[in-house]
């Protein structure tokens, strides 16, 4: 049998307990987040890491051991006798700050041209999508490399390779918001009122973006966090000094037979990371879906479809 | 139709003149003389004058820009200092070998996220579709260059059943393509399933239940073919993505395609090959949407005819 009917039990909205007992979940995304986050602050004046420093009698310790001087390296050492724990820790840093630097300087680009161009015309609109349309000829990590490559390895430069695709989504949907905000009867009255455009942008446009925005900063820090890891793997951009978990799995390939500890838990680390981050963005869409039920805000780009998927392919 | 086609020509070469517009703009912005970065570090004095001479890096800037669209027209962009030919002739060379993984990872991506897709999609919210939809968000959080090592780690390492890297048998290509397909596979199960999910309250799928056809044909027959256009949308949109993500497992594997080329030449600063790459991908991708924007409406009856317009 395989009637509608017998399907309605397994569709119907479970029982009350059995979701309140399942309710501290939706914790789980932000706490995880803020862990990292408080990691990426505090953790490096906890341990101490020096990138540059070798002992050769440490190296290729096992997760566990003990190191010459009686430390515990509890996620191992690499070939130079580096504590891999320490690594994880530094890189939470460095991945936590590019991250957010990348995505302020996306969101902040994105709006802004996003808002221009749907709020103040045809002019600029044409020339937004065309240049996306060029944007997005390039694989967004290839232009990465590029630009990363050509100039002087810094986080400055990684920041400014990574934000170079990143603001789009953020455009794209500015841009949407702003066009059908500025038809609404109070940006009409302002305007009737003679209150200044700009003015009008601050106080009764952007505010109905910020929301949304908040939620596809979430979703782009994922992204962009994949991303520099990726260009870290890939031995370009951030100078050698700099702690990376791109740059320690890239270590642990070459010795995988033997020491498998060194690329497993950045990477385990990462993907950790990257998937809250991606389920926070999910929670923060729905949240900011279901208060603008009034018909204000179109619909978010989920994250298949943020139009970037580039930086999701790492 | 016809003007569909053209205006959608007209935006794919207008495309392609701004990713080369990009590419010389960003020449002229790195530190360092354009002829010294095109030729490489170990160019002699005389080299650099004679393709400082060649690309007129004496005259204004836009004769200069001229003169690269004439080249760049003509598939021209310099030789490079590392191999010693024609720039656009190494990047052709590896062409194969990215077109062969980045096939087979869609062919895999397509097929798994298909039938991922369709299965969860069958019950919306049901058990298989919570641990579909875990399995897609954990495949799109994971850095495909880790999953490929870690393959390595449980594959070659520990079990000794397939190669690790380079390219000569079938196995070759199963880690890389594999690797390179997981983050593809979720986002097409992610668009069958809400696809599929949607079909399901179709009445049409009513009627074929009343008829008596079994959940499979109902599923293969009505649900699965609304659910290509999207898909297929889908993967013409993601290209650019997938020979992104190429790149990098490229790397990985060391796989000898445009990927594992571009890094190459980044690194060693060979960039009359980077510079011909990219404008080669740009290219490919241009193609690819301009295929998938076409096909698309040869699966839609209703763009076909022009009903839906």
């Amino acid at each position: 049998m395989t009637g509608a009917i017998t399907d309605l039990p397994e569709v119907a909205p479970r029982p009350p307990a059995a979701r309140r007992r399942w309710a501290f979940l939706r914790w789980v995304p932000v706490s995880v987040v803020g862990l990292y986050i408080l990691v990426a602050i505090v953790g490096p004046l906890l341990v101490d890491y020096d990138p540059v420093a070798t002992g050769l009698t440490d190296r290729l310790l096992p997760p566990g051991a003990t190191t010459h001087d009686g430390g515990l390296a509890l996620l191992g050492t690499d070939p130079l006798g580096r504590d891999i724990f320490a690594q994880v820790v530094y890189g939470a840093r460095t991945s936590v700050t590019i991250g957010a630097l990348t995505v302020a300087l996306s969101a902040l680009v994105g709006v802004t041209v996003g808002v221009v161009a749907g709020y103040f015309g045809r002019a600029v609109d044409a020339a937004l999508s065309r240049s996306i349309d060029v944007l997005l000829a390039f694989p967004g990590i290839v232009l990465a490399i590029i630009v990363a490559g050509l100039f002087d390895r810094s986080i400055t430069v990684v920041v400014v390779a990574l934000a170079l695709t990143g603001w789009i989504p953020f455009a794209r949907m500015t841009r949407a918001m702003a066009l059908t905000v500025r038809n609404r009867e109070w940006v009409a009255a302002a305007r009737v009122m003679g209150v200044p455009r700009r003015t009008i942008v601050i106080r009764h446009v952007l505010p109905f973006v910020l929301g949304p925005v908040v939620a596809l900063a979430a979703t782009d820090f994922g992204l962009v966090v994949l991303a520099e890891a990726g260009l870290s793997f890939l031995g370009i951009g951030l100078p050698p000094t700099s702690v990376s978990w791109g740059q320690t799995i890239a270590t642990g390939k070459e010795y995988l037979s033997t020491a498998w500890w060194i690329s497993a838990f950045p990477g385990l680390v990462l993907a950790l990371l990257v998937v809250h981050v991606g389920l926070l963005g999910d929670q923060f869409n729905s949240f900011f879906h279901r208060s603008g039920r009034r018909g204000v805000l179109p619909r978010t780009p989920r994250r298949a479809g943020t139009g970037r998927g580039v930086e999701g392919s790492l | 139709m016809t003007g569909v086609v053209l205006r959608r020509l007209a935006i794919g070469v207008f495309v392609l003149w701004g990713a080369g517009t990009m590419m010389f703009v960003l020449l002229r912005l790195a530190p360092g003389d354009p002829a010294t970065l095109l030729l490489g570090p170990d160019a002699s004095a005389a080299d650099v004058a004679a393709l400082s001479e060649r690309l007129g890096l004496d005259q204004p800037m836009v004769a200069q820009y001229l003169t690269f669209l004439k080249n760049a027209a003509q598939f021209d962009f310099g030789d490079s200092y590392r191999f010693g030919q024609p720039a656009m002739d190494v990047v052709l060379g590896r062409l194969q070998a990215t077109v062969e993984l980045t096939l087979t990872a869609t062919v895999i991506a397509v097929v798994v996220g298909l039938a991922l897709g369709m299965l969860a999609g069958r019950r919306p919210d049901g058990r298989v579709d919570r641990v579909v939809s875990g399995l897609t968000i954990l495949l799109q959080g994971m850095p495909t260059f880790w999953v490929g090592i870690m393959l390595v780690l449980l594959f070659t390492a520990t079990l000794g059943l397939l190669p690790s890297s380079g390219t000569g048998t079938p196995a070759h290509i199963v880690l890389p393509a594999v690797t390179l397909s997981l983050p593809f596979t979720a986002i097409v199960a992610r668009i069958t399933r809400t696809s599929v999910a949607q079909s399901m309250r179709e009445p049409y799928v009513q009627t074929a239940r009343s008829k008596g056809l079994t959940e499979l044909q109902i599923l293969t027959g009505h649900a699965l073919r609304n659910s290509l256009v999207p898909v297929v949308t889908i993967v013409g949109l993601q290209m650019g993505a997938l020979l992104g993500g190429a790149v990098v497992v490229e790397n990985v594997f060391a796989w000898p395609g445009l990927g594992s080329l571009v890094v190459e030449s980044v690194s060693n600063r060979d960039y009359a090959v980077v510079q011909a790459a990219a404008l080669l991908i740009a290219a490919i991708i241009v193609v690819l949407n301009l295929v998938a924007d076409l096909s698309y409406s040869l699966l839609d009856p209703r763009v076909r005819t022009g009903a839906h317009r």
